[in-house]
């Protein structure tokens, strides 16, 4: 059951990714986007780890999904459409996508029996766990993180300041 | 829940690293074909993901948290990022009104 | 006894020092000190090292032996050089020879560079040179003497080149220089080649340990050789002697001091100081006798067809060292010396004397042009003949001893070079004594307004000429052989270092007797022959184009030496140059050079193509770099 369940996400993944590709207005570029950031949090819950999905769905669904949408609706992209590439360039551009899938996948080749995910008390994805790293061993990479955060915070409010601020400063 | 973590006892890890493989492998098509920067951006959030999705995998094979508490750290780079991205391309926007990549070429200069 | 070593230890280190303190402070302050000053600073520092020469000079003789050890100059674990100062007997007669000629040439100068506005630049030169040849003569190693070797050579190429603006001048300046590095080369080899057989060059060290190999073993050999080609380059002899005549560019008290009294004697004073290893190598012995005697033949050859008054001097100066090496040669070193020290005295006279007429003349040096000065000017007359009778070797003046006992041991060791050097003794009488009747006697031979300027040189340049010409007439009584019922004080006082053997002389007294009077009468007979040619008949050379028999033709050309350097190798190595110059520098090389440049300018032209500044197109070139990075790991 949860191997369909597997099968079922995975579909819907690659199929939402593949449409913001191919999508040719930016708004349903997101959308798709949208709906596979979903399917990713669904692979969360299956693997076990219910922070991650949660903090999944409200960092990237909830704030970087709504921070995009809100640039696309002030930029008013859509008028404009989608210019393409040129032809060639495309090609080359899935003729390398595909010579680097090739290559990832062949690292499989060698791999004879193929392991199966085997923790029949999987408490990893626990917060209690995660929780207890994040604040023993990693608690140094995590309040640089939270200066990255202030700095970029910072970094877009001056950035976003009009224009003959920005120049005055 | 239990279940759950019984069912992927029977899951390969190599359908998750083939799984990922491809949607990083989508993302990096979308970033090289397309020529709306905020499509590209989306597509690099997608190749960030798939690597997330990687991690977490590997996270409950080895049994072993700090995978996940990378996915956490690869989640505030990537907001950061977005932030800042999202902020140059609407300044951008203002002074060429196009968020081409294509106009985009003052490296030549 | 003790302190007063002690405080002579203090002193010795002065000798040298003054004159290098007097040349910083003339050197420091050229462009300011007022000429009187600085002729008493550089005569004064010399005066006074000649004084504590002096008193260095009385203690040695009473039996003492300096060794001042200032400070460790180059120590490490193998190679340990002092710089220390070594006075014996040897040395302490060449610092009087130095520092007291050294004096008079410096007050000389006071005169003679009077009016020319390089006074001072002069006087530092000269008081760096004092104290280079100083410190080659005190040096108690290899090192430290080379160091003075060089020093005066430096010194040498700075005085020659001293009027800068001549280009000839400066030609001769350089070519003494290039003439003599070569010849250190030879000294360096030598100073290695010590070095490795014996582990130090220390004088002392060296010579006691040679003193374990056996008589003409190889590597005594070759070292002598190379150091005597060290000589052979400081010293003018042949093959390298063809500098000295063109040294005469520069000022004539330069050509005095170094050209005639000291530097040019070095060699002979370092074949002398290393006697001890060159006892132990007969060939290197026959070498230098060899190389003396042909030396002293040719040079006074030459000299008889010079019209250039410190040219007959320079080819006579070239002929005297060539029989100091050929008492070297042939076993008199204490002979060699001996000479040394009385040529020092009678050439730097004659050198001087020379330079008095040119002063009276203003600046002509062309003895066809001369003649008659006797009497416009005596005192520079009366001094330069006592010069050329000392030269040309009549009793009692100086001369005569040393040249006679060199031609004594010559006899003592091989006939031949005794012929040899009797020939050349005879030469030497014709050409001075043709020199002084064509310079002084009869009339004047100049313009008339020469003729209105002639003086007599001033007191500060007679005086020192004075004391030369007395130097020049007693100077020969240290060494009175014992045949004359003499001592040979030189020979007791230097007995002390000439640790060698003597040669048995295995000559008679009336053996001795007979030579003497051989080498006098033949001597008299030459200025009689020299006075009916130029004083009676008062001929005068033809010009330098004039026909003549080929023989003489020869001689004027100096042996057609500069023309056989020419041909051989100054040529050769200027096609050499132009070759590698035209063809090997702007070809090869710059092409190399201008090669990569193009290369990159060519390469760069073609990759900026794939500079478009559009990043999909970077980007689509990293995903490709990776993926080929990766399916060659893969490959892997």
């Amino acid at each position: 059951m949860e191997q369909y369940l597997f099968y079922g996400l995975s579909t819907i993944a690659v199929f939402s990714a593949l449409m913001m590709v191919i999508s040719k207005k930016p708004i349903h570029s997101l959308l798709y986007l949208l709906l596979c950031f979903f399917t990713l949090a669904g692979h969360y819950v299956l693997l076990n780890a219910q922070f991650l999905a949660i903090v999944h769905i409200i960092v990237y669904a909830g704030a970087i999904m709504v921070l995009f949408l809100f640039t696309v609706m002030l930029l008013n992209l859509n008028i404009k459409g989608e210019q393409s590439k040129p032809v060639v360039a495309r090609i080359v551009a899935v003729v390398a996508g595909g010579l680097l899938l090739v290559a990832l996948v062949g690292v499989l080749r060698g791999i004879d029996n193929n392991p199966t995910l085997m923790q029949p008390n999987n408490q990893v994805g626990m917060m209690k766990n995660i929780s207890d790293l994040l604040f023993n061993e990693y608690v140094l990479p995590f309040e640089v993180a939270s200066i990255l955060f202030l700095t970029a915070m910072v970094g877009a409010v001056m950035l976003g300041k009009s224009e003959s601020k920005v120049l005055n400063n | 829940m239990d279940t759950v973590v019984e069912g992927l006892k029977l899951m390969p890890i190599n359908n998750y690293i083939i799984l990922s493989s491809l949607l990083f492998v989508i993302g990096l098509v979308g970033v090289l074909t397309k020529r709306n920067a905020l499509v590209v951006f989306m597509s690099v959030e997608l190749m960030l993901n798939a690597i997330n999705l990687l991690f977490a995998a590997f996270s409950v094979y080895h049994n072993n948290s700090a995978g996940q508490v990378m996915v956490i750290f690869i989640m505030v780079v990537a907001a950061a990022e977005v932030a800042a991205g999202l902020a140059i391309l609407v300044l951008t926007y203002r002074t060429n009104h196009s968020i081409d990549i294509n106009l985009l070429n003052s490296l030549k200069h | 006894m003790e302190k007063q070593i002690a405080m002579s230890n203090f002193l010795v280190a002065l000798i040298p020092l003054l004159p290098l303190l007097s040349f910083l402070i003339i050197g420091l302050n050229y462009k300011k000190l007022n000429k009187t000053i600085t002729g008493v600073l550089a005569s004064g520092s010399v005066f006074i090292s000649f004084i504590l020469s002096v008193v260095a000079y009385f203690q040695v003789k009473a039996g003492a032996t300096f060794e001042v050890n200032l400070f460790e100059w180059i120590a490490t674990e193998k190679f340990v050089i002092n710089f220390s100062f070594l006075i014996d007997p040897l040395s302490s007669l060449m610092l009087l020879v130095v520092t007291g000629v050294g004096f008079l040439i410096h007050v000389y100068s006071i005169g003679y560079m009077k009016h020319d506005e390089g006074f001072n630049r002069f006087f530092a030169y000269m008081n760096l040179f004092v104290f280079s040849m100083l410190i080659l003569v005190l040096g108690s190693n290899y090192v430290m003497m080379f160091i003075g070797w060089e020093g005066v050579g430096l010194c040498s190429y700075l005085l020659i080149g001293f009027w800068f603006k001549n280009t000839e001048y400066n030609n001769a300046a350089k070519k003494a220089f290039i003439m003599n590095r070569i010849g250190d080369l030879g000294f360096l080899l030598g100073m290695f080649l010590l070095y490795v057989t014996f582990g130090s060059l220390d004088f002392k060290t060296v010579f006691s340990l040679a003193a374990s190999y056996p008589v003409g073993s190889t590597i005594i050999v070759t070292a002598t050789l190379l150091l005597f080609v060290g000589a052979i380059g400081k010293s003018a002899q042949i093959p390298l002697f063809t500098w000295l005549p063109d040294a005469m560019a520069g000022p004539t008290p330069v050509s005095a001091l170094i050209h005639a009294a000291t530097m040019v004697t070095a060699g002979v004073y370092m074949v002398a100081r290393s006697q001890a290893i060159y006892v132990l190598a007969p060939l290197t012995m026959d070498v230098i006798a060899i190389t003396g005697i042909v030396t002293a033949l040719l040079a006074a050859t030459i000299a008889i067809y010079q019209n250039d008054i410190k040219k007959v001097l320079a080819y006579s100066t070239v002929s005297q060292l060539g029989y100091m090496f050929v008492g070297l040669g042939v076993g008199a070193f204490t002979g060699a010396m001996f000479h040394l020290t009385t040529h020092a005295f009678f050439k730097a006279l004659l050198f001087l004397g020379a330079g008095s007429v040119i002063h009276a003349l203003s600046g002509e040096q062309d003895i066809r042009n001369m003649g008659g000065l006797r009497k416009a000017l005596p005192v520079t007359f009366m001094v330069f003949l006592i010069a050329t009778i000392a030269i040309s070797g009549i009793p009692p003046f100086a001369g005569f001893f040393s040249k006679d006992e060199i031609l004594v041991h010559a006899f003592a060791h091989n006939k031949i070079i005794w012929g040899l050097g009797f020939f050349t003794s005879l030469l030497t009488a014709f050409y001075m004594f043709r020199l002084l009747f064509l310079t002084f006697s009869n009339s004047f031979r100049g313009t008339a307004e020469q003729k209105h300027h002639l003086h007599e040189s001033p007191k500060v340049m007679t005086i020192p000429l004075m004391i030369l010409a007395l130097l020049s007439v007693i100077g020969g009584f240290i060494g009175i052989p014992e045949v004359m019922g003499g001592h040979h004080a030189l020979n007791q006082f230097l007995g002390r270092v000439f640790t060698a053997p003597a040669e048995e002389l295995g000559l008679s007294h009336s053996m001795e007797w007979i030579l003497i009077a051989i080498t006098v009468i033949g001597a008299v007979l030459m200025i009689v022959f020299a006075w009916l040619r130029f004083g009676k008949k008062n001929l005068v050379p033809a010009g330098d184009e004039a026909a003549r028999p080929a023989l003489a033709k020869l001689f004027m050309h100096k042996w057609y030496f500069d023309e056989i350097y020419n041909t051989i190798i100054v040529k050769p190595l200027f096609w050499l140059s132009e070759f590698f110059h035209k063809i090997f520098d702007v070809k090869i090389i710059d092409g190399i050079v201008n090669g990569f440049g193009s290369l990159a300018v060519w390469a760069g032209g073609r990759l900026r193509y794939i500079q478009t500044g559009n990043i999909g197109f970077y980007l689509t070139a990293m995903v490709l770099a990776v993926v080929v990075i990766l399916f060659f790991m893969l490959a892997i």
